[in-house]
C-alpha cells in the first residue's frame, strides 16, 4: 500500500457533552493521523468515548454540548473553521461520510431503498434523478445486493443487506474518508466476514480510507492497517497493526488483547478487574493506572504522548 | 421510592408546578379546615337548617368584604347575646318581694351609608304564671330616646321593630312621613327626606322586669345588615361559608376516589387483558367499544332522575362507566409491549404465576404513567359533579359548590344583580381545575419522558 | 402465531411418565423434538407453519457445558425456550429426571423451573427496573415458597458471595441501574442459581457486555458449573468463546442439528461444510486477516416457513452432491466417535 498524503489529521480534538450529571468529556484531546489507502480502527470498550469520536469527526453534534475544539484537518483543509453550512455543503457526506451503529434500523423505513442511496448525490452534485440512480445501480453491484432491489423498503429486506445498502449509501459519492461505528455488531459470523470481504475490496481498488470504530478486537483484525486504543476519552495507543496484535505497547492494549478469547490459539484468555473511570470528573494522572498491573509512582501525573516512528503511545513506560 | 424523592426534585424545576401545587396544598388546607371546624354532622345539620338555624342572616345578603370595594358602606350583620356577647350588659336587681329588674343595654356603632332592612330581638324567658314585661328603647347619637315598645314576654319571643304598629307610629312621627323601612328611621337624621343616616354611637336599651322569684329574661339582639359573612348569604338565609368551605372536601374527595377508582381499575382490566391475550382481551376491547358509545352524561341523568340522587351513588355509577374507557387502549398498549420485557421472559422462567406477573411486574413499570393521568383527571370529575349539580341532579343534601350555583340560578342570581352567589362557587371550581391541571402537566413532562428511559 | 400439541402421542406417554432413564450421568434428554408454530392470515387463516426446531436429538450429562452454536433464526432460542418450558413442544419429548416435561401441569411445571437456572443476553432487561437487588433474588425464593425472611436473607446473601459479589450487604439497596454491566449479569446469575438448579440455560449471556468482562463472567459460570455439578447449556453464535467453555458443541442450521461432537472435534476437525464456514468466519486477532479475503458461502440462512427440499444448506454450499444433496435430506453420520455429522459427504 502506497502512503500517500494525510487524508484526516486531528489535533487536540475535544467534545465534552452537558448532562444532569455533569460535563462528559467524551473526546478528551484526541490527537492522530490517517494516509490515505488506509484503514485505522478505533478499539475501545462501552464507554470509552468511541461513538462520540465519530460524530466529533463528522460534527453530528447533538444538542448539548458543552464544548467542541480542536483542528480537523481532512485532506489540508481546516474543517473546524467552516461554518456549519458550509461544512454540510462541501464537507458532510462530499468528503467524509459515515456508517453508523445499528446502520439497518437508520435506514428511512417509508423511502424506497433505491431512492436513498441516490439522494446524496442529487443534494450535493445537483444531478438528475436518473442519473444519480444511475449511480446507485453501480454501487448496489459493488456491495454486493441484487439490482432489482432498489425498488424495494428496506423492511423488506434482510439484516445483511440493509447493512450493505448503508454502505452503499455511504459510499455513492465516493468521498474519501468513511467512519463506520460498529458496522457489523448487530449480524451473524457469515454475514460479517461477506461485509469485511467487500471492504477490504474496496479499500483496495478505491482511494478510500476507512475509519473503524468497535470494541471487536478481533474482527477489527480484518481491516486494520494501523489501531488506535481508545480509553476514557483519550487514545492510549496508535501502533501498526501487525506490531500491535503481535506485541500491543500499551498495558491497556495487552490485557485487551489477552481478553479475547482466540479459535487457533492455546492460552487461555485473561480479563481486567475493575471498571473505566467515568468520563465525568475523570480521575488525574493517567486514567488506567487504577487497573494497571505495570503502575508506578509516576502514573499519578498525566503521561506525555510518545512518538515511536510513525505510532504513538500515552505510556510512562515509554516516555 | 428513591424515584418519588426525583420527581420531587424535579417538580421544583417547573414553575407550572410549584404554582399548582401550592393551589392543591391550598384546597386541601381548605378541606381540612373545613373539617375541622364545621364537624360534618354540623355542617349538614347546618346547611338544611331553616329559620331556627339561621334567623340571625339576612336573606341574599352579599358578603361583609362588599363593602371594602364600594363607595357606599352597608351595614354588616351581627348578633349578640346577652350577657355572653361583650358589650351587651345584663344588670339583674332583684327585689325583696321576689320580683326583679332586669336591665339590659348594648352600646354599638353605626356608621354606615345605608340602612339595615331589619332588626329584632329574641327572647327566652323563664316563669312560673306571670310572663315578664320589658320595654326597648334606643339611644341615638343626637341625643334623642326612641322608645321602641314594650310589651309581655311569653317563654319564647320574637320582637321584629318592623311588625309593632305602636313602633311604626312613632317612626313615622319623627321622620314625618310614611316609611316603607321603619327601621330605617332609627338610624336616620329626624324629618330627613330621602333619610340621611345618622352616624354615630347607639345604644339599646332594654328595661325588663319579672314578678316571680326564679324568672329570667334572656335576649338576644339581632342585627340584619345588608352584607353578612365572609361569602355572604343565601335565599334561605344560609351563610354561604358552609358551602365553600365544605364545598372543598366534597369536591376534592369525590373528584380523588372518582380518579383514583377509574384508573385503578382501568389498569387492573388492562394488564389482566393483555397479560391472557386471546378471548379475555378482545371481550375487554369489544365492552371498552361499547362503552365509548354510551352517553355518559345522559345516563347519569336518567340515574338522578328515576334512581336516587345520592352522591355515593353517583359516584359509583361514574367510576363504573368511566373505567372501561380510553384509558384501557392506551394501558393495554403499554403493557402489551412491556409483556414481551426479558424479565418477564425471566419471570416465567423461574417460576412466577401469571396472577403475580401481572401485580408484580406489569403493573409497577406504569405507575409513574398513570400518576399524571390521575392529577389531571380530577378536576374533570370535580366538573362532573358540580354540572349534575347544577343541572339540578346533585345530592339533595350536600353543601356543595355546585349546588351553590344551581341554587342561585334558580333563584335569578345574575338577574338580580347577586354576582356574588355565582362567582364565589365558581372562582373556587376554576381554581381547583387550575391547580390539578397545572400540576398534572408538570407531572406529565416529567414522568414521561422517564418512562421511555426505564 | 400459536402453538400446535400433538396430543395422541403425549397419552401414550403419560402412561410411562416415570420412566427410569439414568445412563451415563445424562439427566437432561431431547428427543426428536420438534416445535411449530402457526402462521396465520388475516387473524384466523392458516398460513403454514414456521418450522422453529425441526427434528432435535441429544442428551445432557450432569456437570457437562453443551454450547449450541448457530446463527439467527436457527432455532436456537425456540430450542431453549421449548426446554424451558415456555413453549410447548409439537412433537417429540424433553425428558428431565426420568419426567416427560411437556405436558405437565402447573405443579409440575413451577417445580421443574425451579430446577433450571436461566440467564439470558440483556443483564439489564433481564432485571425489574423498579426492585432492588434483594428483591429480584427474592423472588424466586418466594414463589417457591420460602416464607421465613431471614431464611431468604440468608440464601441471597450466600448466593451473592458465590458469584463475587463482595460484601453482599453493600449490593443488596441498589437497584440495577446502578451497577456495570458485568455486576448486572451476576446478579441474573446469581437469581439463576438461587435455587441451586440442576440445569443452567445461558443465552448468549456475555455478547453485550464488554471484551474486558467476559471472560470474567465466563469463567464464573465455569466455577459454578464445576462447585455445584451442573449441566449447563450455553448458547452462542460466538465460536470463540466456545472454545474454553464448553465440552461439547453442537451446531444449528435451519432448525436442525447438522454437526455434534467434543470441542476438540469440532474446532480442530469440522466435518460440515456449515461448521467449516463458521469457523472460516470467526476471526481471531491477527494483522494477516487484512489482506486475506474469507471464503464463505453466500447468500443467507433459508427462511424456516418454507425450507428447501433435502439438506437445508445445500444451496450455498460448495462441496453439493448434484442429485442427493438436492433431493434428500441426509441422515445422521458418525465418521468418528462421539462426533456426528448430517452431511451426505459422510456416507
Amino acid at each position: 500500500m502506497a502512503e500517500n498524503k494525510t487524508v484526516l489529521k486531528l489535533n487536540d480534538l475535544k467534545l465534552y457533552f452537558k448532562t444532569t450529571g455533569g460535563i462528559v468529556q467524551a473526546v478528551d484531546k484526541v490527537n492522530f493521523e490517517l494516509k490515505t489507502h488506509q484503514a485505522v480502527v478505533i478499539v475501545g470498550e462501552s464507554g470509552c468515548g468511541k461513538s462520540s469520536m465519530a460524530k466529533a469527526v463528522l460534527r453530528l453534534l447533538p444538542r448539548n454540548v458543552a464544548e467542541y475544539s480542536g483542528e480537523v484537518f481532512l485532506n489540508d483543509t481546516e474543517t473546524m473553521a467552516m461554518s456549519d453550512e458550509e461544512y454540510r455543503k462541501k464537507i458532510r457526506w462530499v468528503k467524509m461520510s459515515l456508517v453508523p451503529q445499528a446502520a439497518m434500523n437508520s435506514l428511512n423505513p417509508v423511502l424506497r431503498v433505491g431512492d436513498q442511496v441516490s439522494e446524496p448525490m442529487m443534494v450535493h452534485y445537483n444531478v438528475s434523478k436518473e442519473e444519480a440512480l444511475k449511480q446507485a445501480i453501480i454501487m448496489f453491484q459493488h456491495v454486493g445486493v441484487p439490482i432489482d432491489f432498489i425498488h424495494r423498503y428496506p423492511f423488506e429486506l434482510s439484516g445483511g443487506m440493509r447493512q450493505r445498502v448503508a454502505l452503499a449509501m455511504s459510499l455513492v459519492t465516493s468521498p474519501e474518508l468513511v467512519v463506520l461505528d460498529e458496522p457489523t455488531s448487530a449480524l451473524d459470523v457469515l454475514t460479517q466476514a461477506n461485509i469485511f470481504n467487500l471492504l477490504k475490496r474496496f479499500k483496495a481498488e478505491s482511494a478510500t480510507s476507512f475509519v473503524l470504530i468497535t470494541h471487536d478486537i478481533a474482527t477489527s483484525s480484518e481491516l486494520a492497517d494501523r489501531v488506535a486504543v481508545m480509553y476514557a476519552g483519550q487514545i492510549v495507543e496508535v501502533s501498526d497493526a501487525h506490531h500491535f496484535f503481535k506485541e500491543p505497547r500499551h498495558p491497556y492494549s495487552a490485557k485487551l488483547m489477552a481478553s479475547v478469547p482466540k479459535l487457533r490459539g492455546t492460552s487461555e484468555p485473561d480479563f481486567i478487574i475493575g471498571q473505566p473511570p467515568s468520563l465525568i470528573n475523570p480521575p488525574t494522572g493517567c486514567r488506567f493506572a487504577a487497573r494497571c498491573p505495570r503502575k508506578f509512582a509516576r502514573c499519578s501525573e498525566e503521561p506525555p504522548i510518545t512518538i515511536i516512528g510513525n505510532d504513538q503511545v500515552k505510556c510512562w513506560l515509554y516516555a | 421510592m428513591n424515584s418519588l424523592k426525583n420527581a420531587l426534585r424535579e417538580i421544583k424545576r417547573y414553575p407550572s408546578a410549584i404554582i399548582g401545587f401550592i393551589i392543591v396544598m391550598m384546597l386541601v388546607a381548605l378541606a381540612i379546615f373545613a373539617m375541622i371546624k364545621i364537624p360534618y354532622p354540623e355542617a349538614i345539620r347546618l346547611w338544611r337548617g331553616g329559620e331556627e338555624v339561621w334567623y340571625m342572616n339576612p336573606k341574599n345578603a352579599p358578603p361583609v368584604w362588599y363593602n371594602w370595594f364600594s363607595k357606599s358602606k352597608l351595614p354588616e350583620s351581627f348578633v349578640v347575646k346577652a350577657g355572653v356577647d361583650e358589650g351587651f350588659t345584663k344588670v339583674v336587681t332583684t327585689k325583696p318581694d321576689g320580683s326583679s329588674t332586669i336591665n339590659f343595654e348594648y352600646n354599638f356603632t353605626f356608621d354606615y351609608d345605608v340602612f339595615p332592612p331589619e332588626v329584632f330581638l329574641y327572647f327566652n324567658t323563664k316563669f312560673d304564671q306571670r310572663q315578664p314585661f320589658a320595654s326597648v328603647s334606643m339611644l341615638t347619637p343626637d341625643g334623642t330616646e326612641i322608645m321602641i315598645g314594650d310589651f309581655g314576654i311569653p317563654t319564647k319571643y320574637t320582637y321584629r321593630f318592623s311588625q309593632d304598629d305602636r313602633f311604626i307610629t312613632r317612626i313615622n312621627r319623627i321622620m314625618g312621613r310614611e316609611m316603607i323601612n321603619p327601621v330605617e328611621g332609627i338610624f336616620a337624621v329626624p324629618q330627613s327626606d330621602p333619610s340621611i343616616p345618622l352616624k354615630g354611637d347607639y345604644k339599646l336599651i332594654i328595661k325588663g322586669v319579672t314578678f316571680e322569684e326564679g324568672s329570667d329574661i334572656d335576649a338576644e339582639f339581632v342585627f340584619h345588615g345588608r352584607v353578612a359573612g365572609w361569602f355572604g348569604t343565601d335565599h334561605n338565609r344560609r351563610d354561604l361559608s358552609v358551602a365553600m368551605l365544605w364545598g372543598a372536601p366534597i369536591a376534592l374527595a369525590f373528584g380523588l376516589l372518582a380518579a383514583l377508582g377509574t384508573s385503578l381499575l382501568s389498569m387492573i382490566i388492562a394488564a389482566i387483558g393483555a397479560w391472557h391475550g386471546g378471548w379475555l382481551d378482545e371481550l375487554i376491547q369489544r365492552i371498552t367499544e361499547i362503552n365509548l358509545v354510551l352517553p355518559f352524561l345522559a345516563i347519569l341523568i336518567m340515574v338522578g332522575t328515576f334512581y336516587s340522587r345520592s352522591i355515593w351513588i353517583i359516584l359509583g355509577v361514574t367510576i363504573a362507566l368511566s373505567i372501561f374507557t380510553g384509558a384501557i387502549k392506551t394501558d393495554r398498549a403499554i403493557f402489551l409491549q412491556v409483556k414481551e420485557s426479558t424479565y418477564i421472559e425471566a419471570a416465567r422462567a423461574y417460576g412466577a404465576n401469571d396472577f403475580r406477573i401481572i401485580f408484580r411486574y406489569l403493573i409497577p413499570r406504569i405507575i409513574p404513567l398513570l400518576i399524571p393521568t390521575l392529577v389531571q383527571a380530577v378536576p374533570a370529575y370535580v366538573f362532573l359533579e358540580a354540572s349534575l349539580a347544577v343541572l339540578g341532579l346533585g345530592d339533595p343534601v350536600l353543601p356543595t359548590w355546585g349546588k351553590v350555583i344551581n341554587d342561585a340560578e334558580t333563584f335569578g342570581a345574575l338577574y338580580k344583580g347577586m354576582y356574588y352567589w355565582i362567582l364565589q362557587p365558581a372562582v373556587l371550581l376554576m381554581f381547583t381545575g387550575l391547580g390539578f391541571a397545572m400540576l398534572g402537566f408538570a407531572l406529565d413532562r416529567i414522568f414521561n419522558p422517564r418512562l421511555r428511559g426505564m | 402465531m400459536k402453538n400446535i400439541t400433538e396430543t395422541t402421542q403425549n397419552k401414550v406417554n403419560k402412561a410411562e411418565k416415570k420412566t427410569k432413564f439414568y445412563n451415563d450421568n445424562v439427566f437432561l434428554s431431547i428427543k426428536n423434538l420438534h416445535v411449530w408454530f402457526e402462521l396465520r392470515k388475516w387473524g384466523f387463516r392458516h398460513a403454514g407453519y414456521v418450522r422453529a426446531v425441526d427434528g432435535v436429538t441429544f442428551d445432557l450429562r450432569k456437570d457437562e457445558t453443551i454450547a449450541i452454536v448457530g446463527e439467527s433464526g436457527c432455532g436456537k432460542t425456540s430450542l431453549m425456550r421449548t426446554i424451558l418450558r415456555l413453549n410447548r413442544p409439537t412433537k417429540g419429548e424433553v425428558v428431565f429426571e426420568g419426567t416427560v416435561i411437556n405436558d405437565l401441569k402447573a405443579k409440575g411445571i413451577k417445580d421443574y423451573r425451579s430446577q433450571v437456572g436461566y440467564v439470558q443476553q440483556d443483564p439489564y432487561g433481564a432485571m425489574p427496573p423498579f426492585m432492588n437487588v434483594q428483591t429480584i433474588l427474592e423472588e424466586p425464593l418466594k414463589i417457591n415458597g420460602v416464607k421465613d425472611p431471614d431464611e431468604r436473607v440468608q440464601r441471597v446473601i450466600k448466593v451473592l458471595e458465590e458469584v463475587k459479589m463482595s460484601p453482599a450487604t453493600e449490593f443488596l439497596p441498589k437497584f440495577p441501574h446502578q451497577l456495570s454491566g458485568g455486576q448486572q449479569q451476576r446478579i441474573v446469575i446469581a437469581r439463576a442459581m438461587i435455587m441451586n438448579p440442576k440445569l443452567l440455560v445461558a443465552d448468549e449471556p456475555v455478547s453485550m457486555l464488554d471484551a474486558s468482562v467476559r471472560v470474567e463472567i465466563l469463567k464464573l459460570l465455569r466455577g459454578l458449573q464445576k462447585d455445584h455439578n451442573l449441566g449447563v447449556i450455553y448458547i452462542t453464535h460466538d465460536l470463540s468463546t466456545v472454545r474454553y467453555f464448553s465440552e461439547r458443541i453442537f451446531v444449528m442450521y435451519a432448525a436442525q442439528m447438522i454437526e455434534k461432537g467434543n470441542v476438540d472435534q469440532i474446532i480442530k476437525n469440522p466435518k460440515h461444510p456449515y461448521t467449516f464456514a463458521l469457523l472460516e468466519g470467526t476471526s481471531d486477532p491477527d494483522a494477516n486477516n487484512a489482506s486475506i479475503q474469507k471464503e464463505v458461502p453466500p447468500g443467507e440462512p433459508p427462511s424456516l416457513v418454507n425450507p428447501p427440499e433435502g439438506c437445508r444448506f445445500h444451496p450455498r454450499c460448495p462441496k453439493i452432491i448434484k442429485g442427493l444433496c438436492d433431493i434428500q435430506m441426509p441422515p445422521e453420520f458418525e465418521p468418528e466417535a462421539g462426533h456426528f455429522v448430517s452431511c451426505w459427504l459422510y456416507k
